[in-house]
């Protein structure tokens, strides 16, 4: 029996046809994954189905009959509840309060605390309806998103991508809360990039590219390799690394902690670390654990003891970001827009952000307007970075092009040490395989190169040295090869019960 | 429906356009107004706009545009750094007071002293009486993050008290008859920042005031510390990843902003103004503000702006003593010129569509 | 010296009343995510439109009413500039308070020296004459047991209403709140309307009961002081009284001193409340961690639905 019918559902934006005659069912009780890159569509498409944007045509119809929410609030009524995957959350509020928000006539404060307690326990989700949600691990912020939707009853149950930010003993409670409510009759849909997942949970997969359905499958019938191909459209090479042996260690950290200037925020704990030429030592960690703020702490971003940080021998834990370029430690921080590029500024103004000193871009603090343009071409140039020209602001570009921009940036100023957070956050699986053949290669080359991720299968795949990041607390490096990631599950201190 | 489109790259003819669009809006309103008010709108637009630069009085007019100018657009161009870089000093009109006493209160000091070196000791001493009261509410700032916009104006009101205690108390004119007023630079050659060439409005104050245009150009334009002011101000933590340090921004701003409007204030004390008193504060720092805002918080821009805002306050002048209309309509006139430009701003980083009702 | 503890406790609560109401209209905006810097431009519009109305009508009440009228349109420009046409909050504030203060003095062209209808205190039967307590607290005007109202009222309706909740949302994270379905651009202009009505009534107090008369400027700064006492009062409401009466003691005290002839000249005396209004948002924003706590997180920023 047919819970949702999408037909022939378009909607474009200035510039991008978001989806393009988009049509699929999902079925009661059906766990149905909606499969596509970063940029395919998904998005979109399941904001029409909330309601949080209208379709330029097509139509939809619940439960057989015609269904054209005007807001989430008409789509709530109807049964349709979401969890989203930037959580919409309000940090300052508690965990009563930010589900009440989403409900249409919450109980009295006392009822809903009970009910919150009765459907946690019953899902086995712990959660706490009095803490503040800005307390809150990423793993536990998402469960209050599901039981505010839980809570509603829903007849069909979206997800998007919510498995990024779960270590991997997470996912599988995750999992069996899925599963179970399957079983009781809701339809979920499943959106992620994630195949092996998709295999394991989800009973038929509709496939997004550049918003059009290129396909329909059964995933258990489908191995991960196929079902990639028609996601991507193409066929993808591994990044490979040449050489494998180690010189000196170029940066050592001590023992360093530091406060977080975030009341959100998490504190690092001494933290130790030497990072040898040559080496890629990978970080992972699910987010919220520290990640940013040992990124500011290696950048320069934020100041720690002086003698904290040593780049080839020199203390460097009281220079800032500019003393630290010229000693040759660069780096790359996770957010795109805002923090590694102005976004309304030009690309050849974005070169000076890391690129004024180091690369000698000007004269007594005078601007050499040609050498940072020839600067940013050779960067569009060597990274293949898909722009009309350097002069276009940085938020004009797609995420895949500006992070190989910003990638490209750092690179190209060869650096000693590059540290990298999260290097293909949102990026589509091309220009991904792009920027992690470039850190390869700058190992190979003689850098050291850190990469802080939360995406495991990276990891895996470019690291030489693996730690990983919980609660503020780094483990102590150890050779990649043969970590399995049930080992990785539980470095990451496993799910919290 | 009318829906907002953001634009991916700003329009840059907008930048130029909107301050003129925004002129004209203002003209027309404040056309209505004077309607309402009894008096022939399109008189007194041309009273305000025309007569000032080409009336029958213009020969004296325009000098007095340029006097009016020179401190607007002083002041305005310290203002700008900062606004762009989002640390908003709006106590400029303090800053500018007490430049003027503490520049004014060196020079009584030397009275009758008669030394080339007395004027150029007064700029400086004006300057730093300016930085000073524009580095208290950066220092209370970086120290203990207090807001510098309520800090900066909370100055202001402390400045007036101080010129009133000043000039009710030790800077006193003594031959003065008891009046809240200090001995007039005009009988102190060397402290006095005269007409350079008679009839012109031209003193060293607008000399400098240009000399300081072609700076912050350069500044704004060429030089990395322009760049790391806008960076600042569009994205912060881009501008923290670049090395530049939140606190010394807030420092030079402010501390910059305060030595111009101090500066500002000593060569209007000492000229156009000619001694210090209690109805010395004109609100030259707030119109600064719109000046500033006016001139897109560009050097070039503001040149422009402060010019305009000149011939707003002549033209006040005259609609004043020509149809009696009261000296607060000219304010009004100039806070909906900054009304306007915020609203037609929206044309830089918007486009307007027109949708049907209903599919919006 | 001689001045009366308890008639010093019954004017400094007048002389806060009108920054009190403007304090408690700012934090609901502010709660919202806005930033109004416009508070002083909407006081003193509100003060001489609410001085025409009551010299006109002869009546207070009426004048009281159309103080807040008129600061709620003139809020009402600050709400489409910033909520519609998404420009920046501080400057529009800024803008509002520069044109308030001229139309106000246009307005007022022709009323300065003028006496207003004078308004009556409240009628407790009697309890204004217990000593000590009476006049303290038994001896005002309606407006001063409003303005206690109304904070009780905010307080109330942040706290235990779901509309409160829903405001509270909206200015901690404006993105969740649309994604959610909440309409954060007409929520916030509701709100902007209720901090501009509550300016004006702040405004009509100072010019009908307060000094009373018009003069042009008369707010002083009283709208930067109102913004600067949400801030101390770290966004909870029942600070504010405790801010306003602080700073309202200040007043007084200085006042006093001036008139019982002490040896500090005049000038130096005024200075005083800006003085500690410097010193109390100083001290209220050391503590970092605490001010970025209280403080809504959205508060200033821009909200454009792109999607």
């Amino acid at each position: 029996m047919t819970l949702i019918d999408l037909n022939g559902l378009t909607k474009a934006y200035p510039g991008v046809i978001a989806n393009d005659d988009v049509s699929f069912d999902i079925d009661v009780g059906e766990v149905h994954a909606l499969l596509g890159e970063n940029g395919a569509g998904k998005s979109t498409l399941v904001k029409m189905i909330y309601g949080l944007v209208k379709p330029d045509s097509g139509t939809m119809t619940f439960m057989g009959e015609p269904f054209a929410p005007a807001e989430p609030r008409a789509a709530r009524l109807a049964g349709v509840a979401m969890v989203f995957q930037h959580f919409s959350l309000f940090e300052a509020l508690n965990v009563a309060e930010n589900i009440a928000l989403g409900m249409e006539n919450p109980p009295k404060p006392q009822v809903l605390s009970e009910r919150i307690r009765d459907v946690s326990t019953k899902y086995g989700l712990t959660l706490d309806p009095d803490r503040l949600v800005g307390d809150l691990s990423v793993g536990e912020r998402q469960r209050v998103e599901i039981i505010r939707c839980l809570l509603q009853d829903p007849k069909l149950l979206i997800m998007d991508e919510p498995t990024s930010v779960l270590t991997p003993q997470e996912v599988d409670v995750l999992f069996k809360t899925l599963r179970r409510l399957r079983d009781e009759g809701t339809s979920i849909l499943y959106i992620s990039h994630k195949l092996e997942e998709i295999k394991a949970l989800c009973e038929r997969a509709t496939i997004l590219r550049r918003g059009k359905v290129v396909g329909t499958c059964i995933p258990k019938d489908e191995t991960a390799k196929s079902m990639a191909e028609m996601m991507v459209g193409a066929k993808l090479m591994t990044p490979k690394k040449s050489k494998t042996t180690f010189g000196d260690v170029l940066l050592a950290v001590d023992g360093m902690s530091l406060k977080s200037l975030d009341p959100f925020g998490t504190s690092l704990k001494n933290i130790t670390l030497n990072l040898r030429a040559g080496e890629v030592m990978g970080i992972a960690g699910v987010a919220g654990n520290g990640q940013d703020e040992l990124m500011l702490a290696l950048s320069g971003e934020a100041l720690s003891d002086a003698d904290g940080i040593t780049m080839e021998g020199a203390a460097i834990g009281q220079s800032g970001p500019t003393d630290r370029r010229l000693r040759g430690l660069l780096s790359a921080p996770e957010e795109r827009l805002g923090h590694a590029a102005a976004p309304d500024m030009s690309l050849i103004e974005n070169t000076l952000l890391s690129g004024f000193h180091r690369q000698k871009l000007g004269r007594r603090g005078f601007v050499n307007k040609a050498g940072a343009e020839a600067f940013a071409q050779k960067i569009v140039d060597e990274f293949d970075v898909r722009t009309p020209s350097v002069r276009n602001v940085a938020k004009s570009l797609s995420g895949g092009n500006l992070q190989k921009f910003v990638v490209g940036r750092e690179v190209l100023q060869d650096p000693k040490v590059l540290v990298v957070n999260q290097p293909t956050w949102g990026v589509d699986a091309a220009a991904a395989a792009a920027i992690r053949q470039s850190l390869l290669e700058l190992a190979s080359g003689g850098a050291g190169v850190i990469v802080i991720s939360q995406d495991l299968d990276e990891l895996m795949e470019i690291s030489d040295t693996f730690a990983v990041l919980s609660e503020g607390a780094m483990s102590t490096p150890r050779p990649a090869k043969g970590v399995t990631v049930e080992e990785i599950g539980l470095m990451m201190g496993g799910t919290k019960v | 429906m009318i829906r907002l489109e953001l634009r991916t790259d700003p329009s840059r003819a907008m930048v130029a356009l909107t301050p003129l669009l925004a002129v004209l809006a203002t003209m027309i309103v404040g056309g209505l107004l004077f309607a309402t008010m009894g008096k022939n709108p399109f008189e007194a637009i041309r009273m305000i706009f025309w007569d000032p630069l080409f009336g029958e009085f213009a020969f004296y007019y325009r000098g007095q545009i340029l006097i009016k100018a020179a401190p607007l657009i002083m002041i305005a161009l310290g203002l700008s750094f900062g606004f762009r870089a989002g640390i908003w000093n709006i106590g400029a009109e303090g800053q500018f007071i007490m430049g003027a006493v503490i520049g004014g209160a060196t020079g009584l000091a030397l009275y009758p002293l008669d030394s080339f070196i007395v004027f150029p000791l007064m700029i400086v001493m004006g300057a730093f009486g300016g930085f000073v009261w524009g580095m208290i509410p950066a220092f209370l700032k970086i120290k203990f993050n207090a807001n510098e916009i309520l800090v900066s104006l909370m100055l202001v009101y402390v400045a007036i008290n101080f010129l009133s205690g000043m000039v009710t108390g030790v800077l006193r004119n003594p031959e003065g008859f008891n009046f809240p007023e200090s001995r007039s630079f005009q009988n102190f050659p060397a402290a006095n920042n005269a007409e350079l060439w008679a009839g012109t409005g031209i003193h060293w104050g607008v000399l400098m005031t240009l000399g300081l245009v072609i700076a912050a150009y350069l500044m704004l334009t060429r030089h990395i510390f322009g760049f790391n002011i806008r960076l600042a101000g569009q994205a912060p933590r881009a501008a923290k990843f670049a090395g530049v340090s939140p606190n010394k921004m807030i420092a030079i701003c402010l501390g910059l902003s305060g030595a111009l409007a101090g500066m500002a204030g000593l060569f209007e004390v000492t000229g156009p103004a000619g001694k210090l008193s209690t109805t010395f504060p004109v609100g030259y720092g707030f119109t600064a503000i719109i000046v500033a805002f006016l001139g897109r918080l560009h050097p070039v821009g503001i040149l422009l702006a402060g010019l305009l805002l000149a011939v707003t306050y002549v033209g006040g002048d005259i609609i004043q003593s020509k149809l009696s209309l009261p000296k607060a309509s000219i304010q009004v006139f100039q806070g909906m010129l900054l009304f306007f430009l915020l609203a037609v701003d929206v044309l830089v980083n918007f486009r307007i569509r027109f949708a049907k009702r209903g599919r919006a | 010296m001689d001045i009366s503890i308890v008639s010093l406790i019954a004017t400094l609560i007048v002389a806060a009343t009108p920054i009190l109401l403007a304090a408690t209209g700012e934090l609901i905006v502010e709660k919202a995510g806005v930033l109004n810097l416009g508070v002083e431009g909407m006081m003193i519009v509100g003060a001489i439109s609410g001085f025409i109305a009551a010299v006109n009508t002869s009546s207070p009440f009426m004048g009281f009413v159309m103080a807040a009228v008129a600061g709620a349109i003139l809020s009402y420009l600050f709400a489409i500039l910033t909520q519609v046409l998404l420009a920046n909050q501080v400057a529009s504030g800024l803008a509002l308070t520069l044109f308030g203060l001229g139309l106000a003095a246009l307005m007022g062209n022709s009323y300065s020296g003028v006496k207003p209808p004078s308004t009556p205190k409240m009628e407790w039967f009697g309890l204004a004459d217990i000593p000590v307590v009476g006049p303290i607290l038994f001896n005002h005007d309606l407006m001063v047991y409003f303005s206690i109202f109304l904070v009780f009222a905010v307080w109330v309706f942040l706290k235990f209403t779901r509309g409160g909740l829903i405001l509270r949302a909206v200015g901690e994270n404006h993105d969740a709140a649309h994604a959610l379905g909440y309409k954060v651009v007409r929520i916030r202009v509701l709100a902007i309307l209720f901090g501009g009505a509550c300016a004006g009534l702040g405004g009509a107090y100072l010019s009908l009961i307060r000094v009373p008369q018009w003069t042009e400027g008369m707010t002083a700064g009283a709208g930067w002081i109102a913004l600067a006492i949400v801030v101390f009062a770290s966004w909870k409401p029942w600070r504010l009284v405790l801010g306003a009466y602080l700073f309202g003691g200040v007043t007084i005290l200085q006042l006093n001193l001036q008139a019982s002839g002490v040896d500090i000249p005049v000038s130096y005396l005024s200075m005083a409340p800006y003085l500690v209004t410097i010193l109390v948002l100083v001290i209220m924003s050391a503590d970092r961690t605490r001010a970025s706590l209280n403080a809504p997180a959205s508060l200033g920023k821009i909200f454009h639905a792109s999607s």
